[in-house]
């Protein structure tokens, strides 16, 4: 996927004026966020069992190498492939020559996020596979013209019902309907033949599990089974290497957190451990079974100061309780992941320089923190970030200007007393008879959606002064 | 009669050339609890806007400056949850690359307290039945600043202490823990997102019918009241939590 990042405060400015998204953003707090609040309650000790996942996903990431030969060995052994990529785009042509060793012509697909990383249904369609989304969300946002998603896990999130309705009448072809089981139930009438055409099912992974060399995939509708099991001859998963966990037990671990943090779910209606492709003696499951997993950047994190942002699981907490995100939506931090994870991730695998704004859109409130199953640090990793683009230079002039200026006077005491008295003198002068200050020469970012109450034009420093000096004449 | 405590007051930067009577207030309610208070005469900023901008070097030099003011006294006591989370969180990241000076910065920081934390965990202050006379009465409701909320722990404190004073009343809106937008120099460099953010906490102060939103951290009280007034409500009152309990309010 392109970046688009860099175009992150004009976009933040139209999401803000579209009255219809603010609305619609509103879901985010009615439904993930106390549905979070209250679905981690059911576990006796939340804390304990965070901790826990933290330390089986650090496992993982520290010895990455070795789990994933062992997951490759066990893979192998039930008879599936494993293939590695070192960018997106090369994972996107493994599965185009996956699509062509087998002649696939149609090609029906669940959610993946990595496939967006990949711009994977573009390098399809351009060999000639014809690929379905079958995730509603994702279904909904291929038929409005391919609509990049603005969540991970609720990808339509930005859309009300009545849009998707005004769409379904528009692309279907047939009467507008008003009732969301109505629509849900058209979507499935549309798709149910394509399920029962195509030749490939594409599937992410939501982990990859070492000992057993199966794939865990979590969905709300079932369509991954449909995608895996019933008519494909070859199913491609497609997933990072940092997905990977070492044992069955590290998954139930992560699978207690995983829809309680996402969607306040005890648990997803369902959920998929698929190992191998059919054997002789079994019914069901494809002929052939792949894995592509895709560095795409993620080992360049390995043992570096942004390690811990590896061991994310992708539930989307971060960005359900992220003050921003919740104003502006997915849309506008320009790549494939928002909220608080995006604004790590973005700079990581796209490039700091074309996504400078997002360590910085972030009020560095630690709500990300708090909620994050798998405890990552989210706002230092931001903080270093904003480290990164300081020390590169990759600031505006007037930043280093400001910070060089201000610095000198704070580490001179005597220099700053004097400073800051006069500029109290001035703010107060400027606030006249109102003692409001409505528009701040150099500080238009303030004035520009706030007023400034005035101060009293004299700075602490002074006033205790003073203070001090009356109390001993009175000691006196 | 003192209690023995010898207490370095930080004030804060923005209370230095914003409120004063802020840090007024904060000095009244150390010497009722019978602190011996001293003000640092050369103390200028914690380095928290160089901090949270990527600029490490100056972060650390005023770190250095501030533990050598301050490591001196018994306790210090900052006005501030963003402040104090700033030296008590962070300083020793900055610090953590030098042995001495993060020793030093270690038995530091569990001196460092956020002056609701200090007033009611340590000194466990109890407001006299005539206080407040003078100072601001009716409904308040709190809102609670990030840093010393997540960073801190500072919540029940502000609570247990308004929840003393004769002729306050307190009362809890909706999301009161949410973040108010102002994020420092996000408030500056993103101001429209900053001001939506704030817009919700606006309403969710209106809707809880108080008379007075109060808070512990000066960056969000210059937000929420710059926001409150630009959107026409010139009656809110937005106070500092040291002003209210000093009943200067």
């Amino acid at each position: 996927m392109q970046v688009q990042a860099m175009h992150f405060k004009a976009r933040a400015g139209e999401k803000l004026a579209d009255r219809r998204l603010q609305q619609n953003l509103k879901k985010l707090a009615t439904k993930f966020v106390t549905g979070r609040a209250a679905a981690i309650t059911e576990l006796d000790d939340f804390e304990a069992t965070r901790e826990a996942a933290k330390e089986r996903r650090m496992r993982a990431i520290e010895n990455l190498d070795v789990w994933l030969e062992t997951f490759e060995q066990e893979a192998n052994r039930r008879g599936a492939t494993v293939l590695y990529a070192q960018s997106a785009q090369d994972a996107a042509q493994l599965v185009v020559q996956i699509a062509q060793r087998h002649e696939v012509r149609k090609a029906i697909k669940s959610k993946s996020m990595v496939s967006e990383e990949m711009a994977l249904n573009a390098a399809l369609e351009a060999a000639g596979v014809h690929v379905v989304e079958t995730d509603l969300g994702e279904y909904i946002l291929q038929i409005n013209d391919n609509e990049p998603p603005s969540h991970i896990i609720a990808p339509v999130v930005h859309k009300d019902k009545e849009e998707i309705s005004e769409l379904f009448a528009r692309v279907h072809g047939k009467p507008r309907l008003s009732d969301i089981e109505q629509l849900a139930h058209e979507a499935r009438e549309v798709l149910r033949p394509q399920f029962l055409a195509a030749d490939m099912g594409i599937t992410g992974g939501n982990f990859i599990v070492a000992e057993t060399g199966s794939v865990a995939i979590v969905t709300n509708e079932g369509n991954e089974g449909m995608c895996t099991i019933v008519p494909p001859k070859v199913h491609v998963v497609v997933t990072g290497i940092e997905k990977v966990l070492p044992t069955l037990e590290d998954l139930a671990t992560v699978m207690r957190l995983l829809p309680r943090s996402a969607t306040g779910q005890s648990i997803s209606n369902y959920f998929s451990l698929l190992t191998g492709p059919r054997a002789p003696d079994e019914q069901d499951g494809p002929e052939h079974m792949y894995f592509v997993l895709v560095d795409g950047g993620r080992s360049s994190l390995i043992g570096g100061e942004f390690q811990d942002m590896l061991r994310c699981i992708k539930c989307g907490a971060c960005m359900n309780h992220c003050p921003v995100y919740q104003k502006i939506g997915g849309h506008a931090y320009g790549w494939v992941y928002p909220g608080p994870m995006g604004s790590v991730l973005t700079p990581s695998y796209a490039g700091v320089r074309d996504a400078l704004d997002l360590p910085q859109a972030s009020t560095l409130c630690g709500e990300c923190h708090v909620v994050c199953p798998v405890k990552i640090p989210l706002p230092d990793l931001l903080r270093k970030l904003r480290e990164k683009q300081f020390e590169g230079k990759m600031r505006p002039e007037a930043e280093y200007f400001g910070f060089s200026l201000w610095a000198y006077f704070a580490t001179r005491p005597a220099l700053y007393a004097l400073a800051s008295g006069l500029g109290a003198r001035v703010l107060r002068w400027m606030g006249g008879s109102k003692k409001t200050i409505s528009r701040l020469p150099f500080g238009g970012g303030w004035t520009d959606t706030r007023e400034m109450s005035a101060p009293s034009g004299k700075t602490f420093r002074e006033l205790y002064r003073q203070h001090r000096r009356r109390h001993q004449q009175e000691g006196k | 009669m003192q209690n023995g405590f010898r207490v370095g007051l930080f004030y804060t930067c923005l209370v230095d050339l914003m409120r004063p009577e802020i840090g007024f207030a904060a000095l009244k309610l150390l010497e009722a609890s019978r602190c011996e208070v001293v003000v640092p005469e050369s103390q200028t900023c914690c380095g928290q806007p160089a901090y949270n901008s990527g600029d490490r070097h100056v972060a650390r030099e005023l770190a250095e400056k501030f533990v050598r003011e301050f490591e001196s006294f018994d306790y210090v006591v900052i006005p501030s949850g963003s402040c104090g989370g700033m030296v008590r969180a962070h300083y020793l990241d900055l610090l953590s690359d030098d042995p001495q000076w993060r020793a030093r910065m270690e038995s530091l920081a569990q001196r460092v307290y956020e002056l609701t934390d200090f007033l009611h965990t340590v000194v466990k202050f109890r407001q006299s039945p005539n206080a407040g006379a003078g100072g601001f009465q009716g409904t308040v409701t709190y809102h609670d600043s990030c840093s010393g909320l997540r960073e801190l722990g500072v919540q029940q404190q502000p609570r247990a202490l308004l929840r003393q004073m004769p002729g306050v009343r307190l009362t809890e809106m909706k999301d009161c823990r949410n973040c108010c937008g102002f994020g420092g120099t996000f408030a500056v460099k993103y101001g429209e997102i900053s001001a939506a953010i704030a817009d919700e906490k606006c309403t969710n102060i209106h809707a809880s019918g108080a008379q007075a939103v109060v808070l512990g951290d000066l960056g969000c009280m210059l937000h929420i009241e710059g926001r409150l007034r630009r959107t026409g409500d010139d009656k809110t009152r937005v106070l500092h939590v040291a002003q209210v309990l000093a009943g200067e309010g």
